[in-house]
């Protein structure tokens, strides 16, 4: 059996092995929740490419139904070829259009599923899944045919915690929550990501990141995500790591700031804090 | 086997389910994990605790669970920096206490007789993790020794494992009577959506289509349908000034978070309880009064109304005519609200206090009698309550 242990671009954290591990082995999905941007799509991602798997991707939306995992019967173009005297339109198997479940269970070889954002979904959206998740197989009632796994796929889906997920749901279910790194472990992502950033650049990077992120009453805080897209701007622009430390009065705020603050009464209000924070030095 | 460790859990108020804790043993049968007491925290968190909010719950519960479980590390007693508890100590200790430590010879003896008594117990327990609790009896437990300091002090020594997780409990702010961010509220208030098909019918309904479609013998009946929109529409009743000065940033934080979450939403504020006007700007608002009967005329009864406010003032203010601190109320507050709740079915009233306080001011009490019991706190947890009232 293999096993995860993170990759040479995905910093995972002791627990989330764990759970990944966990899930491979008893062949459950597993389910992720955390605050945005700190890497819940990629996970599925970076399991699949440790462990060779090939990936079916299933992104919900707020109209997507269980069933359009499973398959649709394309009835419009049979409708169609009807009209036009197409003898496909005897067989009803010809307009049996595979979901991304059914690809990922007829697979010739173990693959991973991730399903994004399983909370924007419908609120019967999860209890419609219970059976295929826990069995792994589903009927077609078209064809009259059984679908079932020849390989339990490894399940991963994410939740932004929108909506409230069924215990039925949650009961079948590994889950783990991805906390915010600490500065240890932010450290190592940027790493993994930017291998030759200068180390006095980082740090004073790092610093300005956890400073703004503290700031109190900010509405969207900056995540994971952003910080990396900051870093890569900061490379780009070749800012030293002086610049970040800049006392001038002109420019209080971190250089790009517009990478970490997406709101304009954030930005205002850091200015504001900065500015007070500063006059009384 | 750990049998009482899924009571514990139940215990201590975490949903865990039988099938769950059956998962765990099949993990551990199936050696996921290799046996260290940390790999266990985890794998039975990640199988039993299906919601962040738990976390915090489980790592007491752990933590309950195996402290008489977990060896104490060899040669402790010599490690404890000596630095690190006076600093602690003064820390924690009353000027009082600080002349009775001269009294009793002075930092320096202290020191002494606690290495001492530490010496005897671990001999006489062998290690056992007990020590520290039963020296609240000698000069530990008088001046305030937590295990917890000390574990903080180990923490700096080469056992630096010897600080678990789930004593870190690092998930305490998840806990959701606590935290209650911008993006909380919102993702609260979204569960309150509700789609509805409204206005000109301009998608294709491909169900409809096919089965008239069918009943018209095969040839092509297109079916048309109305958009899905978010249909809520809500209005928001804000106490301003006085005592909600307290409590102003948890309100902006909500007002927000609900300008961002539906499009047909009005608001307008009041002073201590709504009498026969409200304003929307609060710099005007004795110039541009909106009279209460006119509120009740333009929005219709499909509104849903949410209050917020302390509740928190004189019952004169709500029971009668006049008692109002601003002006000169003809009619009693008490009466404007039966007045909206009758237009109103849909309606909670928010109150920032904490609940535990309710009971202490008669006027939250008649509020709340007033809103048929449908007042909630401003928490995450108040507000999801609220919610699920909204939705009915």
């Amino acid at each position: 059996m293999s096993r995860f242990t993170g990759t040479d671009t995905y910093v995972a954290t002791d627990d989330l092995i764990m759970a990944v591990n966990a899930a491979i082995t008893l062949q459950r999905p597993l389910l992720i929740k955390g605050e945005p941007g700190t890497g819940k799509t990629m996970l599925a991602i970076e399991v699949a490419k440790a462990l060779g798997h090939p990936l079916h991707e299933w992104h919900i939306k707020s109209t997507t139904k269980a069933q359009h995992g499973l398959y649709e019967y394309d009835a419009v173009s049979r409708l169609r070829d009807s009209q036009l005297g197409d003898p496909r339109v005897h067989d009803i198997r010809n307009y049996i259009v595979k979901g991304k479940l059914w690809e990922a269970f007829d697979a010739e070889v173990p693959s991973v599923v991730l399903i994004d954002e399983i909370d924007k979904a419908d609120i019967e959206f999860p209890n419609d899944l219970l059976r295929e998740l826990d069995r792994m197989e589903f009927y077609v009632y078209e064809t009259q045919q059984l679908v079932s796994a020849r390989h339990r796929p490894v399940i991963v889906i994410t939740s932004n915690n929108e909506k409230e997920l069924p215990d039925a749901f949650l009961r079948r279910c590994f889950f783990h929550y991805i906390k915010f790194p600490d500065k240890e472990t932010m450290e190592q992502i940027v790493e993994v990501h930017y291998p030759n950033l200068k180390k006095s650049l980082l740090r004073e990077a790092l610093e300005a990141f956890f400073e703004v992120r503290n700031v109190p009453g900010l509405k969207k805080k900056p995540s994971t995500s952003e910080l990396l897209d900051w870093l890569k701007l900061l490379m780009a622009e070749d800012i030293s790591p002086e610049a970040l430390r800049s006392t001038d009065q002109h420019k209080i705020i971190p250089p790009l700031h517009g990478a970490l603050l997406k709101n304009e009464q954030d930005v205002h209000l850091f200015e504001r804090l900065v500015f007070m924070s500063r006059r009384s030095r | 086997m750990l049998t009482d460790f899924f009571f514990k859990l139940k215990e201590a108020r975490i949903p865990v389910t039988i099938r769950e804790f059956l998962t765990l043993l099949e993990a551990l049968k199936a050696r996921v994990i290799s046996g260290s007491l940390d790999e266990f925290y985890y794998l039975g968190r990640t199988c039993l605790v299906k919601d962040e909010a738990n976390y915090d719950k489980y790592d007491r519960a752990f933590g309950e669970y195996f402290r008489g479980i977990t060896q104490l590390p060899e040669g402790l007693v010599c490690q404890i920096p000596e630095e690190w508890l006076k600093k602690q100590a003064e820390l924690l200790l009353t000027e009082e206490e600080k002349q009775l430590i001269q009294s009793l010879g002075g930092w320096e003896k202290l020191m002494e007789t606690i290495k001492k008594r530490l010496e005897e117990q671990k001999e006489a327990h062998h290690g056992g993790s007990k020590w520290i609790g039963t020296g609240g009896t000698s000069p530990f437990g008088a001046y305030g020794y937590n295990p917890e300091g000390i574990r903080i002090g180990q923490d700096k020594s080469r056992h630096r494992r010897a600080v678990k997780v789930w004593d870190q409990r690092s998930y305490r702010n998840l806990d959701d009577s606590v935290e209650l961010g911008t993006r909380n509220i919102k993702v609260a208030l979204r569960r309150l959506r509700r789609f509805a098909r409204e206005g000109a019918a301009e998608e294709l309904d491909l169900d409809d289509t096919i089965r008239s479609t069918a009943r018209n013998a095969g040839y092509l009946d297109l079916k048309m349908v109305p958009e899905r929109h978010n249909a809520v529409k809500v209005l928001l009743f804000l106490d301003i000034g006085g005592s909600m000065d307290d409590h102003i940033k948890v309100c902006e934080e909500l007002f927000s978070a609900t300008r961002a979450e539906f499009k047909h939403l009005e608001y307008f504020y009041f002073h201590n309880f709504l009498y026969e006007f409200v304003w929307k700007d609060n710099t005007r608002r004795h110039a541009e009064r909106i009279p209460t009967w006119d509120v009740m005329h333009t929005y219709g009864h499909d509104y849903k109304r949410i209050f917020v406010g302390d509740a928190t003032m004189s019952p004169y203010e709500i029971l009668y005519p006049g008692g109002s601190v601003e002006h000169s109320n003809p009619e009693a507050g008490s009466a404007w609200i039966q007045r909206l709740l009758e237009v109103y079915q849909h309606a909670i009233w928010l109150n920032p206090q904490p609940e535990s306080y309710w009971d202490v001011y008669p006027s939250i009490q008649v509020t709340r009698q007033l809103m048929g019991d449908r007042m909630f706190p401003l928490t995450l947890e108040g507000l999801e309550r609220g919610i699920s009232v909204l939705r009915k």
